[in-house]
């Protein structure tokens, strides 16, 4: 049998778990895992500018690619600045696990140097988490993680490991378990028959039905047993900010984005359901408005893997937990069998209903202002890269912006932080994509204010040579923040402003990448175009735009109000 | 509405943290709370006593469920489970109330283990709603000093 250290075991396992990369930073701690990557070649280790980026990285490259992201952090300030990317992959459901040093077991609760209660801090932003006690344990919590990691509802998982546990010097035998069972772990992933028997049926029934879709749908891959059941069934389907590009932008039935600043029609189709069959959703708050007004006719059909997402919020009629994949192609097969089955026509006067919706067009905007309007720039940049890019934003105004008007066709190319809005996200976000897909298009839709959360990771990118371009849609304030202090406090503008911006162009030149800024409506498009051949050409390019400060994101729903309580644009409210 | 939730999981360091920080993460109450290792020593069993009403409790269970050391949650309270819990009464006492404080602590079926010439305290088990009428009763009677209960155990019957 093999003889390893810890160290040694930590970084086997890695490559037997037949992970690519990790995401990390080094210290004290885990200096013997530092040496063991370069004793042991197999995984390629990003180094970051700061811990939180290592997350958000590890966190971009499990968004687009369905794997599981690896981050190695050390102890102490290590691990707590690791905390904010645990946290939004927590919220979102996105797999990964985080390895952290720890002082070593005989230090643990002296108040040691870098010592922190890494397991106690994570553990309300954990699906799960390990305290290494023994060398031996190694792969098998190593493979517990990450099974723990990916299957069911995903989530990140965190490993500490005290310092003596890594000790290069004590070697223990190793090998690699084929199977682990988790006796108290066995997540429901086929749905319950009679449920499923329910649930179509309510379907068929129903005059007025509805598809609501949420990221669930994207980690369990069922975007093509979506589309052909909403296709079957001719039902519209409106798309949570989590699951954007699982149905292609332009599909006749997409209704797009629903919630807070979701589009009319998706809005208005919601609220006059009669039937809702939710899919891979959590009834967050942002796409419900007020829950005591919520869809007051709809029967509701929840499909979730977790069963704490069914009824925490909205009750639903019908439950059905399990896979949402499994599930679908359930639905598929009875559907399949009932060939007789024609609900085209029944829905005719509900469509009509919807494409009078539809027909406000609640996505307008000024196109001929002279000042840059922020949808313009996302059109532009959507119709540029054929709405195929892989766009990662952060958050506020920017972020809506992006997810309105950014046509995504496929799933897995919108990448943000939905849950728990991390600003900050967008650029590490989009450089852990970017390693995955090296030959594809690669976007950071920012703000003046979030891109300087993490804009340290420039140089990240440069070391790596991992070329994305950046579009800042600079208003030089904190454009959310001022968009509800003019709707809520009477436009006082608390500590909303940006004062002392840095030159973008200047700094992004500065860590050796291009910067372009743009201050014309007129002159957008060629600089976009520049900007895109210069990425073309393997640069990071950092493309400032100077949009229009004033502007808001609209539709915006009121608040307190029903799904239908809208506010298109900033002064005139909608007619009942 | 009190309810009472017996709760089987990995006898494991940081299990039991895992499930108090369920309850003040979630904003849930914990009116009492015990834990023990059970024949199984890998296994340890929480019995928790909490309120809430229908939706509060099924969110509870299900979330309690989702923790990865959790094996097995129930709901105790039909008739299938038996629960118990012991409480020590410190009450003062002179010469003419032992009498009677021992009389309603045997009606009771309470045990006086400790006394001295101004202090008596008294062991007693039973149900919850049992010691509270005990209590209030043996108030009525003297000056109740210091009150120690151990929280809710629960067994079923089948």
């Amino acid at each position: 049998m093999e003889m390893l250290s810890g160290s040694e075991m930590v970084v086997r396992s890695l490559i037997d778990q037949g992970i690519k990369y990790i995401f990390g930073y080094p210290g004290g701690a885990v200096l013997d895992i530092y040496d063991a990557l370069k004793t042991i070649n197999g995984i390629k280790h990003i180094l970051v500018r700061h811990e939180q980026s290592a997350t958000h990285m590890a966190d971009g490259y499990a968004r687009a690619t369905g794997k599981i992201g690896v981050v190695l952090v050390t102890s102490g300030p290590g691990a707590t600045n690791s905390i904010t990317g645990i946290a939004t992959a927590y919220m979102d459901s996105i797999p990964l696990v985080v390895i952290s040093g720890q002082v070593a077991s005989s230090l643990i609760g002296y108040d040691a140097f870098q010592e922190c209660d890494m397991i106690g801090i994570s553990r309300p932003i954990v699906k799960h988490s390990f305290l290494v006690k023994n060398i031996e344990e190694i792969p098998i919590i190593f493979k517990k993680a990450f099974w723990l990691a990916i299957s069911g509802r995903p989530g990140p998982i965190v490993i500490d490991l005290p310092k003596d546990i890594l000790n290069p010097l004590i070697k223990k035998p190793y090998t690699w378990p084929n199977e682990i069972n988790i006796r108290s772990y066995n997540p429901i992933l086929k749905g319950h028959q009679g449920q499923i028997k329910k649930a179509l049926y309510t379907l068929i029934k129903a005059k007025q039905p509805v598809i609501y879709i949420g990221g669930g749908v994207i980690s369990s891959n069922s975007h093509e047993e979506l589309k052909t059941l909403a296709e079957k069934l001719n039902i519209p389907v409106t798309v949570s900010l989590m699951a954007l590009g699982v149905l292609p932008e332009n599909h006749p039935q997409n209704l797009k984005m629903l919630g807070m600043h979701g589009t009319y029609e998706a809005n208005m189709t919601m609220h006059n359901a009669d039937v809702i069959l939710a899919i891979g959703v959590r009834f967050d708050d942002r796409t419900t408005n007020n829950v005591d007004k919520y869809c007051p006719n709809a029967i509701i059909i929840h499909i979730d893997i977790d069963p704490t997402s069914i009824s925490k919020t909205i009750p639903a009629n019908i439950p059905i937990v399990g896979d949402a994949q499994n599930i679908l192609k359930q639905i598929l097969n009875l559907i399949n069998k009932k060939q007789s089955l024609n609900t085209m026509l029944n829905l005719k006067d509900w469509w009509k209903k919807i494409n009078s919706w539809k027909s406000i067009n609640s996505l307008n905007f000024n196109k001929y202002s002279k000042k840059i309007k922020p949808q313009y720039v996302i059109q532009k940049i959507s119709q540029l890269t054929c709405g195929n890019a892989f766009v990662t934003s952060d958050v506020g105004q920017h972020q809506m912006f992006a997810a309105l008007y950014y046509s995504f066709n496929k799933p897995r190319k919108w990448i943000n932080s939905g849950g728990l809005g991390t600003m900050g996200f967008g650029l590490p976000a989009a450089l852990g994509v970017k390693l995955a897909f090296p030959k594809e298009i690669v976007i950071c839709i920012t703000g003046d204010g979030s891109i300087q959360m993490n804009i340290q990771e420039l140089s990240t990118a440069m070391q790596y040579k991992l070329a994305i371009l950046i579009l800042n849609l600079n208003n030089r304030s904190l454009g959310m923040v001022k968009q509800w202090q003019d709707m809520i406090y009477s436009g006082r503008h608390s500590h909303s402003y940006m004062k002392s911006l840095p030159d973008f162009v200047k700094l992004a030149e500065s860590y050796g990448h291009i910067g372009i800024s743009i201050n014309t409506t007129e002159e957008l498009e060629k600089k976009l175009k520049l900007a895109l051949s210069y990425l073309n050409k393997g640069t990071s390019v950092f493309v400032d735009v100077s949009i229009d400060p004033e502007e808001h994101v609209y539709p915006m729903q009121k608040r307190g109000g029903g799904m239908n309580e809208m506010l298109l644009q900033k002064i005139e409210n909608l007619p009942a | 509405m009190k309810r009472i939730l017996s709760i089987l999981l990995e006898n494991e360091s940081g299990a039991l943290s895992r499930v108090v920080g369920l309850f003040s993460q979630r904003g849930y109450n914990i009116e009492s709370i015990t834990v023990a290792p059970t024949e199984d020593s890998s296994i340890s069993k929480i019995t928790i006593q909490t309120i809430g009403d229908e939706k509060i409790i099924e969110q509870i269970e299900k979330q309690l469920h989702k923790l990865i050391d959790v094996l097995k949650v129930t709901e105790v309270g039909n008739i299938n489970y038996i629960e118990r819990e012991i409480a020590l009464v410190k009450v003062s006492n002179t010469h003419d109330q032992y009498n009677r404080i021992k009389n309603i602590t045997d009606i009771f079926r309470g045990t006086i283990i400790s006394i001295t010439p101004k202090i008596s305290i008294i062991q007693l088990p039973g149900t919850s709603k049992k010691i509270d009428a005990y209590l209030k009763t043996i108030r009525e009677l003297t000056n109740i000093i210091e009150i120690s209960r151990s929280g809710i155990i629960s067994i079923s019957k089948i």
